[in-house]
């Protein structure tokens, strides 16, 4: 994506066809839908079972959420570590509304047998019991004000996160907080928020979560099957759409210049840049592209809880991006896809033990040990990660960006030292 | 000639150190004018202080027709003002082609929902392939600034400093790095930028800086020490203590 | 044979006769005296019978006392003469002299009658026989009978405890004994000037037994009436609906005094209308048109009409009912007078609980400081000094605790061995430091984000390797018994000993840390690298040398921190994680690349942290959460921490 050519003559050439990776991403995405479509159980002949479809679309889902982390610091050189937490935030605000409504469904039901007819305080206590007995409340809390409204709930995807990365954003690059230190914030708020989600009494039932998001309310006819297809499709097209949306940030000036705040940010100021607010906007449109993952991920693995949001999730995100390759949208997508699937591979049991006589090294315990050392050795030797071996294939090298310091050089300092 | 800046009593200090001490310097609209002054003169500090990257202790700043106070303005407004700046490395996204950083630098609409709808026009094609041909980078506008030499990154960046179409240049160092011929073109450049609009330039050479043929003001231990034409003040006593240490 | 054995038995106890008995000790003659109300066993009456006893001055007073408490004195039914008995078997005594306690002889207990004294009458004689203990020239004996009354006081005691405070001449106990009778006269005095005393003079007093005595007088009975009464025993005026008094305990009030009709609960009234539908309506009201609360108020309504249930009041009417009366707390254990000086006096000790509270939440903020301190301090020297960021800082604390879990393991005596862990643990980190800085970090300078996503990466390898090995579970590192047990200031104010240990161990890093910077040759070096590493080259300094071995140290120290605080908390494979996001925090509140800013940005943390949880007891998690978000605003102001470098130096 970084060959961007703005003085071809023709200007209003198509995206896709400007840059042919995104064409290629495109039609690749809508391949695999197909083909996952005609071997599943709901609608083709059935070679892959509906879990699998299930952890497909769950896939893609992580696709979307490292395209955000890729856009914010691949890109704009925010190396976030929350955007897993506003990726559980849409997860959160779907399954209240999942949760909510399957219970009140469940409710009303059980209350239709009886001798009178419920009224609405009646059913309201009735779901308020059921859903929040687990943590020894049975009134609803505040937050779940707008839990029967589907609309609301949706809107709240893309606010809550929004809002959250929006005001959080603000006061971070309002006081220019930078590099490794907005790293660090941006880990604490993660930290704050899920330490706030595992308490009982922050109304969204502590560490048991949310729980039975698989199934849509009323629709306790459809199989799983189908269900999860659909959740496929719509995870397919999210992430088309995602990607096509993020191809077509950057492909522009609007790339060029969120790419050189990420190289010398203050070089952007001179040039009259407002770059807080361009970092502000880049990183509450990737939560809110977040939240919209999350919001597609959670019914497909239908629970969600705090530990989802701590900040190792993000720290993983990360990863998952510099394995694929930052900088470069389709990277952060094949290492999202790569490392998940791998990562599911080896801790679901399926790869095979390594006996070495003495001591069996076991996957399921060894594979985050070999995730983590891998990573580093990513980080050392291929800073470009897999992304990088297109460039390899395609013979393309480019020059080390890490090239000047932004003056007055460092030496200046010195000198007013030295002057002491 | 109308005043395009004024600065007055200026004074900033590091841990008790006074980089500028009560610093008052004032240019013209349509002017040029050397800056130079030995190691720790305070030449730099005082463009960081003009740019807003460093907070003055005391002191006023006035720009422009309307007397705007720099003091309270931050970096991108004072260069969407129109005030530009060369550091004194050159600093160029070498990540991006040649084209992508003038395209950047040219005058339009900053704000990121203005950028984001943004296509270049025809006229804004021509405008790049115009600067490239005065910065004589015309074969490499595809190249990625990255792969340019030291001089040419020199040029690229005075480059998108003129795409900026500043009201006031301050220019750090120019011709550091350059070929005589390259510093020639430097000069020729500077003075025709001047015709119609104010330079500043913060130079070393005092070969340079006598072919710009202007207003030299000299800069010692924060403070204006001696200001005028450069045989005036190569000609002033305690010029000549600082810069040879008698 | 058995029969010949009881006659042998009855033989022998005629052999010895009760004629052996001292009919006339002074003794006996004292209880001779009031022989009749000992016999009756009367509370009413026994009191001059038990005084006489206690006042006769005999030294067998105590004994006939005890023993007739323990109700083995028994009166000869023949001679009225009282002795003391023991039980050989159902029906044989061994008697003893009241006088002396010698043994007198064996005897049928036909001819004898048990004293039985019944709890009161026990209680009386127990009273008396303080007396005697109080009096008792064994100082330890006396304490023991203030304990003893302190338990279990009663009315009794007070006169005796003031007959005893007069003889007493050690000045320790009678200050006790002072104590005591203050507080029994607190709650058996009868004058009420008296107990008002009583009570002001413990104004302030902290001691648990004061609140004991005091809040039972202060206790309020909740009543209602037309109007508030004009009396000085009412404790305050409540409102019906609010937290004191919520509104239905109001009306349940006044229902049980039949000041109001029954009010019905939701469920009952359901219940109700269920019990009484009839065709699939209720009192002629369709059932589906139940679905909301009107509507089956209505119906209940209809239902009462016609007598088929009990009418109840409905909201509206419940709320009226409730304006017309007043409700408030009458004190009922005690005169006004008293019960509120019982209630200021405990006013004026919640505030000096409330000052001591202060003081001992303080000491924990202080040694929570003094963790975060060890924790951060190691951070600061590779973050601040170097500006390397080490995300897997935490695992080496980790790695601290475990070489400290280790070498218990190894060395069972908990002194030697923490005398062992202490350095191995920094040789351990150290070593993992330096090899971390030789493989990755020394790559990766001057990219400060990819040394945080490789350093991430080892985090989480040394996270899982640390789980591989040592389980989940949580391993103790158990401290040396002279660091159990805690420095006790007052009833409020303590400190554990550990505590204070982790405090000095800081402290001793704090002014190890200062010296190694500014007074040694690798300090030096250090700071020279820090500042210009291509100038320190040029004047022979091997920068590379010098990075390794800071990281070296920091590492180091991070390890010695783990075995702190694993003798404070439990060593897990995830301690590590959950210190570093507050060591970051600790450091960067601080201000970076500074020690002093390090140990400011500490002690904010741990009292802020402290200071939340105060406020919110039940919740630690709350308090992380309002912690973090408070660091997150103070960035906002003071980006650069507490003791921020300002200028260029800033920026480099």
């Amino acid at each position: 994506m970084s060959e961007t050519s703005l003085t071809s003559g023709q200007t209003r050439t198509p995206l896709a066809l400007r840059f042919p990776s995104v064409l290629v991403f495109l039609a690749m995405l809508a391949l695999f839908t197909l083909g996952v479509t005609i071997l599943s159980e709901g609608f083709g002949i059935g070679v892959i079972s509906t879990s699998f479809v299930k952890t497909l679309g769950k896939t893609l889902c992580l696709c979307l959420v490292a395209l955000a982390m890729d856009l914010v610091w691949g890109y704009c050189g925010i190396l976030s570590l929350g955007h897993m937490a506003f990726f559980g935030l849409g997860g959160y605000a779907i399954g209240m509304w999942l949760m909510y409504e399957r219970t009140r469904l469940i409710v009303v039901d059980s209350l239709a047998a009886s001798e009178l007819p419920p009224t609405a305080q009646e059913i309201s206590d009735g779901i308020a019991t059921q859903i929040f007995g687990v943590v020894g409340a049975s009134e609803f809390p505040p937050v779940w004000a707008f839990a029967h409204s589907l609309p609301i709930q949706l809107a709240f995807v893309v606010l809550i996160p929004g809002l959250l990365a929006f005001v959080f954003g603000w006061l971070a690059f309002r006081s220019r907080v930078t590099g490794v230190y907005l790293s660090i914030l941006t880990q604490a708020m993660t930290l704050a928020l899920s330490l706030y989600l595992f308490q009982n009494d922050s109304g969204l039932r502590g560490n048991n979560g949310l729980s039975g998001l698989q199934n849509l309310p009323g629709l306790d006819a459809v199989p799983q099957a189908t269900v999860s297809l659909w959740f496929f499709w719509g995870s397919a097209f999210a992430l088309g759409a995602g990607y096509l949306l993020c191809a077509w940030i950057v492909s522009g000036k609007f790339g060029s210049v969120i790419r050189a705040i990420r190289d010398d940010e203050a070089r952007v100021r001179f040039l009259g840049y407002p770059v807080e607010a361009f970092k502000l906007f880049i990183f509450t449109l990737t939560a809110v592209i977040a939240g919209i993952a999350g919001a597609l991920y959670y019914p497909q693995a239908g629970i969600i809880n705090p530990t989802e949001i701590a900040p190792i999730a993000s720290i993983y995100l990360a990863v998952w991006v510099a394995i694929g390759g930052r900088g470069r949208l389709y990277g952060a997508v094949i290492g999202a896809a790569f490392v998940s699937l791998l990562s599911t591979w080896f801790t679901g049991g399926q790869a095979p033990d390594i006996n070495l006589g003495f001591y069996t090294i076991q996957w399921v315990n060894w594979w985050t040990v070999l995730l983590g050392l891998s990573f580093v050795a990513v980080t050392l030797f291929a800073p470009k990660g897999i992304g990088g071996l297109v460039d390899i294939i395609a013979d393309r090298t480019s020059p080390n960006r890490h090239g000047a310091d932004l003056g007055p050089d460092p030496g200046a300092l010195r000198e007013k030292e030295a002057d002491k | 000639m109308s005043t395009l800046l004024e600065v007055s009593g200026v004074s900033v200090s590091f841990d008790g150190f006074k980089a500028i001490n009560n610093l008052s310097f004032q240019i013209g609209a349509q002017e040029l004018r050397a800056v130079i002054g030995p190691n720790g003169a305070g030449k730099t500090t005082f463009m960081d202080i003009i740019t807003s990257k460093t907070r003055p202790d005391e002191g006023r700043i006035s720009y422009g027709d309307k007397g705007l106070s720099l003091l309270s303005m931050s970096e991108s407004r004072i260069a969407q003002a129109g005030i530009g700046r060369k550091f004194q490395r050159p600093t160029v996204f070498e990540d991006q082609s040649v084209a992508d950083n003038l395209m950047m630098a040219l005058r339009k609409a900053r704000g990121p929902l203005r950028v984001l709808m943004f296509r270049p026009t025809p006229a804004d094609h021509d405008r790049i392939a115009e600067l490239a041909g005065e910065i004589g980078l015309s074969g490499m506008l595809h190249r990625k600034s990255g792969e340019l030499s030291h001089g040419q990154k020199q040029w690229l960046e005075i480059g998108m400093l003129l795409a900026q179409e500043p009201r006031l240049l301050l220019v750090d160092e120019p011709a550091a790095g350059m070929t005589p011929a390259e510093r020639e073109h430097t000069t020729d450049i500077l003075r025709e930028a001047a015709r119609t609009r104010a330079v500043v330039v913060v130079e070393h050479d005092m070969e340079f800086v006598r072919r710009l043929g202007c207003k030299v003001t000299v800069l010692h231990e924060g403070s204006v020490l001696a200001e005028g034409s450069i045989d005036h003040v190569t000609k002033n006593e305690k010029v000549i203590d600082v810069y040879l240490g008698r | 044979m058995l029969n010949f054995l009881r006659l042998l038995t009855f033989v022998f106890a005629l052999a010895v006769p009760a004629s052996a008995q001292q009919a006339d000790a002074p003794i006996q003659k004292v209880l001779q005296e009031h022989g009749d109300i000992i016999s009756k066993s009367s509370r009413r009456t026994i009191g001059p019978a038990i005084d006489a006893l206690a006042d006769s001055g005999l030294p067998a007073a105590r004994e006939v006392l005890n023993r007739w408490q323990a109700k083995q004195m028994w009166r000869n039914e023949e001679t009225g003469l009282f002795v003391f008995a023991e039980e050989v078997d159902r029906d044989t005594l061994r008697l003893f002299d009241v006088a002396d306690g010698t043994e007198i002889g064996t005897a049928p207990d036909d001819g004898y009658d048990q004293l039985k004294p019944n709890s009161g009458i026990r209680g009386m004689i127990g009273a008396a026989l303080v007396r005697f203990q109080l009096t008792d020239p064994d100082p330890a004996m006396r304490l023991q009978a203030l304990e003893t009354i302190a338990r279990d006081a009663e009315a009794a005691h007070l006169q005796t405890l003031r007959r005893a405070i007069e003889a007493e001449q050690d000045p320790e106990i009678a200050a006790a004994m002072d104590r005591l009778e203050r507080l029994l006269t607190i709650q058996f005095a009868e004058d009420d000037a008296e107990r008002i005393t009583a009570i002001e003079s413990f104004a302030g007093d902290l001691g648990v037994d004061v609140r004991a005595t005091l809040n039972p007088l202060v206790r309020t009975r909740l009543e209602t009436a037309d109007a508030a009464p004009d009396t000085d025993d009412v404790a305050r005026v409540l409102s019906p609906g609010s937290d004191a008094l919520p509104r239905e305990d109001a009306y349940d009030l006044l229902v049980s005094a039949d000041l109001a009709k029954p009010r019905i609960s939701r469920e009952d009234k359901r219940a109700a209308l269920v019990a009484n539908l009839e065709n699939g309506a209720v009192a002629g009201v369709q059932v589906a048109t139940l679905d909301t609360e009107t509507a089956r108020d209505m119906a209940y309504a209809a239902l009462a009409r016609q007598g088929k249930v009990e009418p109840v009041a409905t909201e509206a009417e419940i709320d009226a009912t409730l304006d017309k009366f007043v409700f408030f707390e009458r004190y009922i254990a005690a005169p006004p007078a008293v019960a509120m000086a019982a209630a200021s006096a405990l006013k004026s000790i919640e505030n000096k609980v409330a000052v001591n509270q202060g003081l001992d939440l303080g000491l924990d903020a202080l040694s929570l400081a003094s963790i975060y301190f060890l924790a951060a301090i190691g951070l600061a020297i590779t973050f601040g000094v170097m500006r390397v960021i080490n995300m897997a800082h935490g695992e080496f604390i980790m790695m601290g605790a475990y070489t400290g879990y280790v070498v218990q393991q190894i060395v069972p005596d908990y002194t030697l061995s923490i005398i062992i862990a202490l350095p191995l643990a920094f040789v351990v980190t150290f070593g993992a430091g330096v090899a971390m800085e030789r493989l990755v970090i020394r790559w990766l300078y001057h990219r400060p984000l990819e040394t945080l996503l490789a350093t991430f990466g080892i985090s989480i390898a040394l996270q899982q390797i640390a789980k591989n090995i040592f389980g989940t579970q949580a391993r103790p590192l158990t401290s040396p018994d002279w660091l159990d047990g805690s420095l006790i200031l007052n009833d409020i104010v303590s400190i554990s000993y550990i505590r204070i240990a982790i405090f000095v161990l800081a402290l001793l890093f704090l002014g190890l840390i200062l010296l190694v910077m500014n007074r040694t040759r690798l300090g030096l070096e250090v700071r020279a690298v820090t500042q210009n590493p291509r100038m320190a080259a040029s004047m022979g300094i091997n920068p590379d040398r010098i990075n390794m071995l800071t990281f070296g140290f920091g590492s180091g120290i991070a390890g010695i921190a783990g075995v702190a605080i694993g003798l404070y908390a439990k060593v897990t494979s995830e301690m590590g994680a959950d210190y570093i996001v507050q060591s970051f925090m600790t450091v960067v509140v601080g201000g970076v690349g500074n020690i002093w800013g390090t140990l400011l940005g500490a002690t904010l943390v741990g009292t802020l942290q402290k200071g939340i949880e105060f406020l919110n007891p039940s919740n630690t998690l709350a308090a992380q959460t309002y912690m973090i978000l408070f660091i997150i605003l103070f960035i906002q102001f003071r980006p650069r921490g507490i003791i921020a470098l300002k200028g260029r130096a800033a920026e480099a």
